[in-house]
C-alpha cells in the first residue's frame, strides 16, 4: 500500500488535553484557550457545553459582585438511604469534597450590569444537579432574600430532576420552591428562569417552568419525562429535536433562546424593561 | 381477629395493595361518600382529560370542589382513563376548578391515585412540566382550604400536581413516592427486579411518611385492604375529610395560606 492509499488516521501525535478541548457534540478539536474564551461553546457546531456553577456566575455577574448566601445549608439524608452501590450520605460527602460545593445550587447576591439581583445557579456536577432538600432550602432562602431586598430573582437550572436518594422529601421540594417563587411574584418582583442543559423531571415541573420569562440556552435538553420512558410508552422512536430548547420554544413554553455570549446583556435588558 | 393475625407487611406488599385492580377508585368514592356530584369538564384550552376529573360535590352536607385522578375498572374504562395518568389538560382543568372553588368560597378536596403523570410525546408537546409546575405555585397561594387524600398510588410529580394542601391524609395501604420502586431499582440498582428493596429504601408507606412529617394522618383500612370493604373505607375517608374541613374552615384565610407555606417549607429541614 503506497502512502496516498493509506486511510486517514488519527494524527501521529495525539493532542493532549492540556492543549485541546474536544467538543462532546461534533468531536471537533478546539484549542483550550479558544474554548475558554468562547465560554465552552463550540465554534464549529454551537454546542453549549455545561458550565459549573462558578463559571456560570462569572459569566452572568459583574466581576467581584457575587456574594454567596447560605453556604452552610448542605445535603440531608432523611431516609438514611442506601442502594446497591452504598450509602447516599457517603456519596454526597464525596461529591461535596470533589466539587467544593455544599449542594446542587449555588445562591447569592450579585449585580448584572449594575442591577442588583439575587441569583441561584445549579451545578450538574453535583449529583446530576438533582433537587434535594438542601437545594430546596437554598432556593427558599434565596427567594425570601429577594423579597427582603426587593430584588429580582434569577435561577439558572441544570438538573436531571428530583433526587431519588431523598425520596418523598425531595419531591416535596418541588412544592416548597414553587411556594417561595409564588411569594416573589406576589411581592411584584421579577423572577427569571434560565433553562440550561439539561432541565428535566422535577425541576422542569417546578421552579424552572414558572419564570416571568423562561429563557433557554441553544439545544438544551428540556422536558418532563425521559426520552426512553416516552419511547417505551408510545412504542415509537422520537425525532432528534424532541425536548430541545428549540422544540420547547416552538411549543410555547420558552420566551427566548439566548446564546451564552449574549445571556448577561439579555438579562440586564429585560430587567430594565421590568423597571430596574 | 384477622387484624391481630396479620403480620406487618413489607413496603412491596403494600405497593401491591395500593395497585390492586379492585381497590376503590374515585368513581367508587364519589358514589359512596358524596350526597351529590356535578362533574365539570374541560380545561378550556384543549380538551377534557378523563384521567383526572372534578366537579362540585357535597360530602356530609358540606359543599366542596372535588378533584382527583381517575383509574378505571377493567380494560375499557382504564384505557379511557389512561390508567389514571393525567395529561396537561387534566392538571389545567384541576386548576380551573380550584380557581372556581376560591371564587365561590368552597374548600377543595383532592383524591390522589396515579402511577404518575402521563409520559407521552403529546403530553410533552402540550407542556406536562409547565402544567404541574403552575399547579404547585397556584395551590401554594390558593385562598381556600385544601384537603388531600392519597387513596392509592401517589406517583411522583403527577401526584403532587394536585397534592399541595393544608392537610395531607393517606390511606393505610396507599403509597407516595418520588419515583416508582421499579424505576428507582432500574436506575440505582441497575436491576428492575430489585423493586422490593427500592420500595423499602424509598420509605413510601403511610407509616413511614407520617414519621417523616410529610403527611398529617393515616386513614385506617379494613382488614385485608380497602378493596375488602369499599363502603367501610369510604366511611373512614369521609369521617377524616370532614374532620379536616371542620378544623380548616375555622381558620382565617390569611393564616391558612401562611400556615400552608410554613408546612411545606419545614419539609426537609433539619
Amino acid at each position: 500500500m503506497s502512502w496516498f492509499e493509506k486511510p486517514a488516521e488519527a494524527p501521529a501525535r495525539v493532542p493532549t488535553d492540556a492543549i485541546w478541548a474536544v467538543c462532546p457534540s461534533c468531536k471537533a478539536y478546539v484549542a483550550k484557550e479558544a474554548w475558554r474564551a468562547a465560554d465552552k461553546v463550540c465554534p464549529r457546531c454551537n454546542h453549549h457545553e455545561r458550565l459549573n456553577c462558578r463559571e456560570r456566575v462569572a459569566l452572568l455577574t459583574d466581576a467581584g459582585s457575587f456574594k454567596e448566601l447560605n453556604a452552610e445549608v448542605s445535603f440531608n439524608d432523611p431516609l438514611s438511604f442506601s442502594d446497591s452501590s452504598g450509602a447516599y450520605a457517603d456519596k454526597a460527602k464525596a461529591t461535596v469534597a470533589k466539587t467544593g460545593e455544599g449542594e446542587s445550587i449555588l445562591t447569592g447576591t450579585a449585580t448584572v450590569e449594575k442591577i442588583a439581583v439575587v441569583l441561584g445557579v445549579m451545578d450538574f456536577k453535583f449529583l446530576g444537579g438533582s433537587l434535594g432538600s438542601g437545594t430546596g432550602e437554598r432556593i427558599r432562602l434565596a427567594a425570601e432574600k429577594a423579597i427582603a431586598l426587593k430584588r429580582p430573582l434569577i435561577i439558572v437550572s441544570a438538573s436531571g430532576g428530583a433526587r431519588m436518594h431523598e425520596g418523598i422529601v425531595s419531591l416535596m421540594q418541588m412544592a416548597k420552591t414553587c411556594a417561595a417563587i409564588a411569594r416573589v411574584k406576589e411581592a411584584g418582583l421579577p423572577y427569571l428562569s434560565i433553562l440550561t442543559d439539561p432541565t428535566t423531571g422535577g425541576v422542569s415541573a417546578s421552579y424552572a417552568m414558572v419564570g416571568d420569562l423562561n429563557i433557554a440556552e441553544p439545544k438544551a435538553l428540556i422536558g418532563f419525562a425521559g426520552r426512553r420512558v416516552i419511547e417505551q410508552t408510545i412504542k415509537q422512536k422520537l425525532p432528534d429535536d424532541f425536548q430541545t430548547a428549540e422544540y420547547t420554544l416552538a411549543h410555547g413554553f420558552v420566551d427566548h433562546i439566548v446564546p451564552r455570549k449574549e445571556l448577561k446583556a439579555f438579562l440586564a435588558n429585560v430587567l430594565r424593561y421590568a423597571g430596574y | 381477629m384477622a387484624k391481630k393475625t396479620e403480620k406487618k407487611l413489607a413496603a412491596w406488599d403494600i405497593v401491591q395493595i395500593a395497585r390492586h385492580a379492585e381497590r376503590p377508585n374515585i368513581t367508587d368514592y364519589i358514589r359512596l361518600l358524596c350526597d351529590d356530584f356535578v362533574e365539570l369538564h374541560g380545561d378550556r384550552l384543549f380538551g377534557d382529560d378523563r384521567g383526572l376529573i372534578g366537579g362540585f360535590a357535597t360530602i356530609g352536607g358540606r359543599r366542596v370542589v372535588l378533584i382527583g385522578h381517575r383509574k378505571g375498572r377493567g380494560v375499557d374504562e382504564n384505557i379511557e382513563a389512561n390508567f389514571g395518568m393525567a395529561s396537561p389538560e387534566g392538571y389545567r382543568k384541576a386548576m380551573r376548578l380550584m380557581r372556581l372553588a376560591e371564587k365561590y368560597g368552597l374548600p377543595v378536596v383532592s383524591f390522589v391515585d396515579t402511577p404518575g403523570a402521563y409520559p407521552g410525546s403529546e403530553a410533552e408537546a402540550r407542556g406536562q412540566a409547565e402544567a404541574i409546575a403552575h399547579n404547585l405555585e397556584f395551590m401554594a397561594t390558593l385562598k381556600t382550604p385544601i384537603v388531600v387524600v392519597v387513596t392509592g398510588e401517589g406517583g411522583s410529580g403527577g401526584a403532587l400536581g394536585i397534592a399541595v394542601g393544608d392537610r395531607i391524609l393517606m390511606l393505610q395501604n396507599a403509597v407516595y413516592s418520588v419515583i416508582s420502586p421499579e424505576g428507582c431499582a432500574s436506575i440505582l440498582w441497575r436491576d428492575g427486579s430489585k423493586a422490593p428493596q427500592a420500595a423499602d429504601a424509598l420509605k413510601i408507606t403511610a407509616e413511614s411518611l407520617k414519621g417523616l412529617g410529610i403527611i398529617d394522618a393515616i386513614v385506617p383500612e379494613p382488614a385485608g385492604g380497602a378493596h375488602a370493604d369499599p363502603a367501610a373505607t369510604a366511611a373512614a375517608v369521609k369521617k377524616a375529610v370532614l374532620a379536616c374541613l371542620e378544623a380548616l374552615c375555622a381558620v382565617p384565610l390569611k393564616s391558612l395560606v401562611a400556615q400552608r407555606y410554613d408546612k411545606f417549607c419545614a419539609m426537609g429541614c433539619r
